[in-house]
C-alpha cells in the first residue's frame, strides 16, 4: 500500500465553510490513499477541525464536493459514519459513566458484533483494565485520551480522523499511540492526524498544511521542507543570546531561534542570508549551514500566510 | 446492515439504557424528579386553602343586649368568623383593620335589641378587610344566612312575626361532587398534571441541551444514530419517570388527602399517556432551541407560568376573560385538568373524556413534529 498507488480514501475538492462571514476553510483539496497516515497541521484556528469534521458529516460544506471512502461527502454522510472513528479535540464521551458503560455504548452505537468481547479486547489494548468501572470523568487527561481513542476504534472503521489526539498526552503515552496508528496503518486503516507536534508530524506518510483556511503545503517531509527553499546556519559559541535582536534586523534573516546553545538563522533568500551572516563565523563564533527542519518551514509558511 | 436507513431498535435500546445510566447518576435531577412532586403535595395539598374559616373578627358592641349577642353566636356558629377582640371605638377598628390585624369588624349600634323587636330593621355593620377577596367571600356570604337565623331562638310568643319569611320560592342547593368543598379534593388531582409539566418540561429541556454544552452531542451524532432513535430516547425514560410521579400522587392522594376515588385509575393512567409525552415534546423542543441548559429552563419556566395560571389549576378557569380562556386551551395542562378531576371526582368514563382528549393529541403531535424537524444532525 504505498502512498502513491493505493486508491483514494478521501478525495475532496474545493471543500469549502463560510460561518457567518467568516470563510473558515476555503477551497481546499485534498486525497489521502489506503493505509497512509496523513498529517494535518496548521495554526490554531486554521480551519483544521472544521474540514475534518465536514468530512465524516458531522458540518456541511457550504462549497466543494467529493468523497470519503467511495461516498459523497455532501449527500451520503449516513453511509460514511459506520466507518469511520472520529475522535475529537475535546474529550466528548460521558463524563458521568464508567469506562466500559462508555465503550459499551459505542459498540452498540455501530451495532458491533459480539460486543461483549470487542469492549474486552479494546479495554485490554488500551491497558485500560484497572480503570474499567471508573467515571470516565474522574480520568486523568492521558487515559481519557486512550479512552477517547478505544471509543473510535471499536467498530473496526476503515478510516481514523483524529483531531489532535495527543494533545497534553505524556511523551511515553504518545509513543504508544503512534505505534498503534502505524500498526493499524499496516492493516490498511487510512488515518487523518491533526497535530501541533513536529516530531508527531515527521511520523506522518504525507503532510498537509492549512493556515487561515488555505492549504499552504502538501507533501511528504522533505518534499515540504524542499518546496519551501528554506537557508538555514547554526551559529554556536559563547553569549549567543545578545545577538538575536541584532540578527533580526540583518537583510535576509527571516527567523532566529535559539536551540540550546545554539541559534537557527533561516531565511529563503540564501545569498543575502549568507552576506548577512558572514561576519558571525569569526571566532569565538563558528557558522556552519544545516538543513531546515519542519518547524522553521512551517514558521515560514505561517508568516508567509499572514502577509 | 438491518434497519440502517430506518429506525433501529438496538440503537434506541441503548439510548435507553444510556439515559437511565445517567438519570441514576444525576443525584440532583433524580431529587428533583422526586422531591418536586412530594414538595408540591405537602405545600398544596396542607398549606393551601381557598376556603379560610377563622377569620380573626373584633366587636364593637354598643348594645349589649340578647339580640346583639345572637347576633355574634350565629356568626361564630358559621365558623368562619373568630371573636378575637372586643372594642370600644371606632377608631380602634380601623386601626385594627389597618393594621391587618383582623379582618372583619361586626358593629352593632346602640338600640338595636329594641328597634329589632320594633320591627324597623336595625343596621348592624361587618366590615371586612377586602384586599384579598378570595379570604373575605364566603364568609360574606355566610354571614347573610348567619343574619336571617340569628334571632329565631328569641323572637318567639309576639314577636314571632319579626322572623325572616321564607321567600317565594323554595331553591335547594345541591354541590355535586365535592359537597363539603374540601379544596384538597380539587388541587391534589390538579398537582397531578401541573407537577408532571413542571418537572418533564425542564427534564426533557436539559437533556439534549446538555449533550451540547457538555460536548457529547459531538460523538453521539458521529455514530449512525438518527434522530428519531435520539428523540425518542430521550423520553422513554421520562415517561417511565412521570408515571412513577403519578403513582406518588395517586398514593398521597388516596392515604394522605382521602380524595374520593370515583372512577377508574387504569383509565386515568392510560390516558396520561398523550399528556405526558405532549410535555416531553415541549422539553425536547426547547432544548433543540436553547443555546445551554439555563436557556432551556427559563424556557420551561415560559410556558409553565401560564401551563399553571391559565388552566384552571389555581382560578376558576369560566372566571377567565375569553382571551384568556382561548390561550389557556391552547396548553394542554387544561385539558388534562379536566381530564383528571373529571374521572378521580364525577367517575368519568372514557366516552366523557374524548373531548379533553383530541386537543392534547394534537398538542402532542405539534410539539413532537417541531421537535424532530429542528433537531440537527450536525454541528451546524
Amino acid at each position: 500500500m504505498n502512498a502513491q498507488g493505493g486508491q483514494a480514501v478521501i478525495d475532496v475538492t474545493g471543500l469549502t465553510k463560510i460561518f457567518g462571514r467568516k470563510t473558515v476553510v476555503d477551497h481546499i483539496d485534498m486525497r489521502v490513499n489506503r493505509g497512509e497516515i496523513y498529517g494535518f497541521l496548521g495554526p490554531n484556528g486554521s480551519g483544521k477541525t472544521t474540514f475534518i469534521r465536514m468530512l465524516c458529516g458531522l458540518l456541511r460544506p457550504d462549497d466543494g464536493h467529493g468523497t470519503c471512502l467511495g461516498f459523497d461527502v455532501r449527500e451520503q454522510a449516513e453511509l460514511i459514519k459506520p466507518h469511520v472513528g472520529y475522535m475529537s479535540q475535546k474529550f466528548s464521551l460521558y463524563e458521568d459513566m464508567t469506562v466500559r458503560e462508555n465503550l459499551d455504548f459505542i459498540a452498540r452505537m455501530y451495532a458491533v458484533a459480539d460486543r461483549e468481547a470487542g469492549v474486552a479486547r479494546s479495554i485490554e489494548r488500551m491497558n485500560l483494565g484497572r480503570f474499567r468501572d471508573q467515571l470516565a470523568g474522574t480520568l486523568s487527561g492521558g487515559w481519557k485520551q486512550r479512552l477517547a481513542l478505544a471509543a473510535c476504534m471499536i467498530h473496526a472503521p476503515r478510516l481514523l480522523l483524529l483531531d489532535e489526539p495527543t494533545a497534553g498526552v505524556d511523551p511515553m503515552a504518545r509513543r504508544d499511540f503512534w505505534d498503534e496508528v502505524h500498526k493499524l496503518a499496516g492493516e490498511g486503516i487510512t488515518a487523518l492526524i491533526s497535530t501541533h507536534y513536529m516530531d508527531e508530524a515527521e511520523r506522518c506518510h504525507r503532510l498537509a498544511y492549512i493556515a487561515y483556511g488555505h492549504l499552504l503545503a502538501t507533501g511528504t517531509v522533505s518534499e515540504i521542507v524542499a518546496q519551501e527553499g528554506l537557508f538555514t546556519y547554526e551559529i554556536s559559541g559563547p553569549d549567543l543570546y545578545g545577538f538575536i535582536d541584532k540578527l533580526r534586523s540583518l537583510p535576509g534573516v527571516e527567523q532566529v531561534v535559539a536551540f540550546g546553545v545554539t541559534l537557527h538563522v533561516s531565511g529563503r533568500d540564501g545569498d543575502a542570508l549568507a552576506k548577512s551572516l558572514a561576519p558571525y563565523a569569526a571566532p569565538p563564533l563558528t557558522l556552519r549551514r544545516i538543513a531546515s527542519n519542519l518547524e522553521e518551514v512551517f514558521i515560514s509558511l505561517m508568516r508567509k500566510a499572514v502577509s | 446492515m438491518a434497519g440502517f436507513l430506518g429506525f433501529s431498535p438496538a440503537r434506541f435500546g441503548a439510548m435507553v439504557s444510556k439515559e437511565f445510566t445517567q438519570m441514576r447518576r444525576d443525584r440532583l435531577t433524580f431529587a428533583m424528579m422526586v422531591g418536586i412532586p412530594l414538595l408540591q403535595l405537602i405545600l398544596f395539598g396542607f398549606a393551601i386553602n381557598s376556603d379560610p374559616k377563622q377569620l380573626p373578627t373584633a366587636i364593637l358592641d354598643n348594645d349589649r343586649s340578647v339580640f346583639s349577642r345572637d347576633m355574634a353566636a350565629a356568626m361564630k356558629n358559621s365558623d368562619y368568623f373568630k371573636f378575637t377582640k372586643e372594642i370600644a371605638s371606632e377608631a380602634e377598628a380601623d386601626e385594627l383593620l389597618r393594621l391587618g390585624r383582623i379582618q372583619f369588624v361586626l358593629t352593632i349600634p346602640q338600640n338595636f335589641g329594641r328597634d329589632l323587636v320594633r320591627g324597623v330593621r336595625p343596621v348592624a355593620l361587618l366590615e371586612a378587610d377586602a384586599t384579598d377577596p378570595a379570604a373575605t367571600s364566603n364568609a360574606v356570604a355566610a354571614i347573610r344566612q348567619a343574619a336571617t337565623d340569628a334571632f329565631n331562638r328569641d323572637l318567639t310568643g309576639p314577636l314571632l312575626s319579626l322572623r325572616a319569611k321564607d321567600g317565594p320560592v323554595d331553591l335547594r342547593l345541591h354541590a355535586r361532587y365535592n359537597p363539603e368543598a374540601v379544596t384538597q379534593y380539587n388541587i391534589v388531582p390538579g398537582l397531578m398534571g401541573v407537577v408532571l409539566t413542571m418537572t418533564l418540561v425542564i427534564i426533557t429541556s436539559l437533556a439534549i441541551t446538555r449533550e451540547r454544552e457538555r460536548g457529547t452531542m459531538e460523538n453521539l451524532l458521529i455514530t449512525p444514530v438518527r434522530p428519531t432513535e435520539v428523540l425518542l430516547g430521550k423520553i422513554l425514560p421520562y415517561i417511565v419517570v412521570g408515571y412513577v410521579q403519578m403513582m406518588l400522587i395517586v398514593l398521597a392522594a388516596k392515604l394522605l388527602f382521602a380524595v374520593p376515588f370515583v372512577g377508574s385509575l387504569p383509565l386515568l393512567f392510560l390516558v396520561s399517556f398523550p399528556f405526558i409525552a405532549a410535555n416531553l415534546g415541549v422539553g425536547i423542543t426547547f432544548s433543540t432551541i436553547a443555546q445551554n441548559q439555563l436557556q432551556a429552563v427559563q424556557m420551561s419556566f415560559f410556558f409553565f407560568l401560564p401551563s399553571i395560571l391559565l388552566s384552571g389549576f389555581m382560578f376558576p378557569f369560566q372566571g377567565m376573560p375569553q382571551w384568556a380562556q382561548w390561550l389557556g386551551s391552547a396548553l394542554p395542562l387544561t385539558h388534562y385538568l379536566r381530564v383528571v378531576r373529571g374521572i378521580v371526582l364525577k367517575g368519568n368514563t372514557f366516552v366523557d373524556i374524548v373531548p379533553h382528549m383530541w386537543p392534547i393529541g394534537l398538542f402532542l403531535l405539534v410539539s413532537v413534529g417541531i421537535g424532530v424537524k429542528r433537531y440537527r444532525q450536525t454541528l451546524d
